[in-house]
């Protein structure tokens, strides 16, 4: 340990303003405070300071993903040797190993394309790199369906970076959470390669599939009016659908560790389940209204519970409707926030025909009305404490 | 009427190191200190020359813009150094003690016989003045304002902070004497806030003012938030606002005629040996204090005041005119291996993400570094935890930071100083300087609106 820090200390000179590889300072820095806690204390204001960093928020984050990374490399297996029959001769582990390889590589590239953006801004400013790519990167590859080609993995991390997130000033100043525009890049930039049946269960040419195969979706076939999937499938995950959003019970898990070390607004979570509650019962009633067609009919009638343990409704509101960069800032604001995700998530899923999953699309639009959310909460505040004037008076 | 206000939102951050209840008499000192820098926004014009000798009570500096407030030497001596700054800035007028000076007979008088008039008029010529802070801006109350109302805190809930109630044991009188004084200055009413549990010996026979229970964690203890709860100040009201000791203070001085800046101060932080309290005399020199009273096997920083609001000092330099407190914690400017991946049994939190979170009992030595590197405002409703005030810290903050001056006055810049916010500046996820933020703003607003 003494020998690293020695190390670090002794190339800082290097890099220092001036110094000949001063391009290199900020990944310096960044293994260094990655290494260390830094030595830094207090200069002004309070002397104390919580032993809390963003380093530590962020990979605490990383841990609650955790599950549903492992559950999707075990699903991409099991979906995998479902399809070519081979489901009941295949032990655990070389189904588990099978997902990893095909997992693993989708992770690395989303880290390494990602990190070295970051990097490369936080030297062309002269910033700290930032924390907030370590939870990007992870959530990127967890809503990439496993057949996504690895390069469009690399473009749409480039674009999420740069566009979501440094033009505006990097971690903290971004507007849209980084990840679902890096999956809403590729949706609306190559929607063949994105969505339809062929993208979820990896196959190769020679791969005999079992009859009845189709590869679709739950959520595609409750959109074509059949729905017929097992619910208990679905809350463990053993259905078709991206890397890491299948399993509602992993999901559970990192939602249970996030509300108990505080680093997820619970109140995002419920309100978001609230809102897509809601929206599932007024389409419960409305299901017998004429003229509807038959499959229509039959999705709006669909229990609305199962709402959600179908596509990627748990995972967005656990893990990115509560982003807090991108999310709405006040409490007030917070409730409405996460139940507007709700309400919208399941209606552009059910009655919109065009976008099988609304998750994604919700969360982006609420992203966008965030800031204005809060504007209004911040003026009712404002509004509230005018008012105490005319009581005194 | 009295009543019991609760308060939930805050935090009692669990520091080792509070101050027994002993009393111990401290060595006296041979320099004693007046720093215009205690006081926010002050330009101040020296009454003195080095070298000249002054009796206690005699002013060293005024107010450049408002005269008429004087700045007082706490003892008798020879000015012995006049320590300028950058740009011949003042930082300190230094007194080399001398007892047998004497003090400014301002003679005795009894504050519910005099009137207004001659109660301001004997607060600014004896110094006691500065002692007096207003709101909005938490600086030096000014002659020519009348305020609204005035209240005293008379618990302190910050880390470590010392008992009034221990402080003030005997002292009954001075303090009922000072009340009587401040009640002169306003035509509102002298609020008293006192913590709804415990012992209150000290204050609950105290009159002629208006006594409120004040149950919470910190930052209950703080006179801000006591406003804000029982009478909050709008745009264009000021009310004044004096620390309990200090009360006693002006009281003694009703009392004598003579000032009488002698203080009880806590003595307290992990690196104090027997944390405990200590007479002294405002304005002195620390390092007789400490003298013998510190462990040594750490580098250590010194704190006049409270660990989230005091000032660094070394031990070469002169207690803050308005601090009861003195800490010493350990420096912790050390560089800690993979520190954020670590369980952290040993590393105190407000968030439950350390071990530490399982055991809600223990006491912690708490350093002063910043466990992490500054980012931008990352976390959401983490500052609103610890603000038991009905107004919204960042947009506060964030509009001082572009300097939107109607939005500050709207979002409660008046109702707030550095105090209030200190809690969220130690939670703070991303280590930005609240106070200093927020200092910054008052400043502007003291420019802009006067």
């Amino acid at each position: 340990m003494k020998a690293l820090r020695d190390f670090f200390e002794k190339t800082k000179p290097y890099v220092q303003k001036g110094a000949k590889y001063h391009w290199l300072h900020s990944t310096h820095d960044a293994f260094f405070t990655l290494a260390f806690v830094p030595k830094n204390t207090s200069k002004s204001g309070s002397h104390i300071h919580d032993h809390i960093d963003l380093k530590r928020t962020m990979s605490f984050v990383i841990i609650a993903l955790l599950p549903a990374l492992l559950f999707g490399m075990y699903n991409t297996g099991y979906q995998h040797f479902k399809a070519i029959g081979e489901l009941a001769s295949t032990g655990f582990f070389t189904v588990f190993f099978y997902g990893l390889l095909k997992v693993l590589p989708v992770v690395i590239v989303s880290y390494v394309v990602g990190l070295g953006v970051e990097f490369a801004f936080a030297q062309m400013r002269g910033h700290e790199v930032n924390e907030g790519f370590l939870v990007s990167g992870m959530l990127i590859p967890l809503v990439m369906p496993i057949n996504t080609p690895l390069w469009m993995v690399a473009v749409a991390t480039v674009f999420a970076v740069i566009f979501g997130k440094e033009v505006f000033g990097g971690t903290g100043m971004n507007i849209w959470n980084p990840a679902l525009l890096a999956r809403a890049f590729l949706f609306f930039a190559y929607p063949a390669q994105m969505s339809g049946d062929k993208v979820w269960v990896t196959l190769k040419d020679s791969d005999k599939v079992v009859d009845g195969f189709t590869g679709a979706t739950p959520m595609a076939d409750a959109a074509a009016g059949n729905i017929d999937f097992n619910v208990f499938d679905a809350f463990i995950g053993l259905i078709p659908g991206s890397i890491g959003e299948t399993s509602t019970l992993a999901i559970l898990l990192g939602a249970v560790f996030l509300i108990i070390t505080g680093i997820g607004s619970w109140k995002i979570m419920v309100s978001t389940v609230a809102g897509g509650m809601l929206m599932g019962i007024i389409l419960n009633l409305f299901a017998g209204v004429q003229g509807l067609s038959p499959a229509v009919a039959a999705y709006f009638s669909m229990p609305f519970w199962h709402h959600l343990v179908l596509g990627g409704f748990a995972f967005g509101a656990v893990f990115m409707a509560t982003d807090p960069v991108s999310a709405a800032q006040t409490d007030t604001g917070k409730w409405i926030y996460g139940f507007l995700i709700g309400v919208t998530a399941i209606l552009f899923r059910v009655v919109n025909p065009a976008y099988p999953e609304g998750m994604m699309l919700a969360i982006l639009l609420m992203n966008t009305f965030a800031p204005l959310i809060d504007h209004y909460v911040v003026e009712a505040n404002i509004k509230r404490r005018l008012k105490r004037v005319k009581v005194s008076a | 009427m009295s009543k019991t206000i609760k308060l939930r939102k805050g935090l009692n951050i669990r520091i080792m190191g509070k101050a027994e209840a002993v009393l111990e008499e401290a060595p006296s000192a041979e320099q004693y200190a007046l720093k215009p820098i205690d006081f926010p926004g002050l330009t101040p014009r020296l009454s003195v020359k080095q070298g000249q000798e002054v009796k206690a009570g005699e002013p060293l500096f005024y107010d450049k813009y408002h005269p008429e407030v004087f700045y007082v030497t706490p003892v008798a001596g020879t000015v012995s150094l006049i320590n300028r700054g950058e740009r011949r800035r003042i930082l300190e007028v230094i007194v080399d003690a001398d007892p047998s000076k004497g003090s400014v007979d301002f003679g005795k008088s009894d504050p519910q016989t005099m009137d207004e008039a001659r109660v301001r008029e004997l607060l600014l010529k004896s110094g006691m003045w500065p002692l007096i802070k207003r709101r909005p801006y938490g600086i030096v109350a000014r002659p020519d304002e009348k305020p609204r109302d005035i209240f005293i805190s008379g618990f302190d809930t910050a880390p470590l902070a010392p008992d009034y109630g221990f402080i003030l044991k005997g002292q009954e009188k001075q303090f009922q004497a000072g009340i009587n004084a401040l009640a002169k200055l306003t035509s509102g009413k002298v609020w008293l806030g006192l913590p709804a549990s415990g012992e209150n010996k000290v204050f609950s026979q105290v009159k002629n003012v208006e006594i409120n229970y004040f149950d919470g964690p910190h930052p209950a203890g703080n006179v801000g938030v006591q406003i804000h709860h029982i009478k909050p100040v709008n745009k264009g009201e000021v009310v004044w606002t004096v620390n309990p000791q200090d009360v006693a203070i002006i009281g003694k001085l009703f009392e004598t005629g003579k000032v009488d800046f002698s203080k009880i101060v806590a003595l307290t932080g992990s690196e104090v040996i027997h944390p405990r309290y200590v007479k002294i005399v405002s304005g002195t020199r620390l390092c007789p204090i400490l003298e013998g009273k510190l462990k040594s096997e750490n580098k250590q920083r010194v704190i006049s005041g409270n660990p989230l609001t005091g000032t660094k000092l070394i031990c070469d330099n002169f207690i803050g005119f308005y601090d009861a407190q003195i800490t010493v914690i350990p420096e912790g400017d050390e560089y800690e291996f993979m520190g954020w991946a670590l369980p952290g049994a040993q590393k105190y939190s407000a968030s439950k993400a350390f071990l530490s979170a399982l055991m809600p009992a223990k006491a912690y030595e708490l350093t002063a570094n910043l466990h992490g590197g500054e980012r931008a405002f990352v976390m959401s409703g983490q500052y609103e935890k610890y603000l038991p005030m009905d107004l919204l810290p960042v947009h506060l903050l964030k509009s001082i930071l572009v300097n939107d001056i109607d939005k500050m006055e709207q979002l409660g810049i008046y109702e707030v100083v550095e105090e209030d916010l200190a809690l969220c500046e130690f939670a703070c996820t991303s280590k930005i300087k609240v106070q200093e933020i927020l200092r910054k703003g008052i400043n502007t607003m003291v420019q802009e609106m006067g």
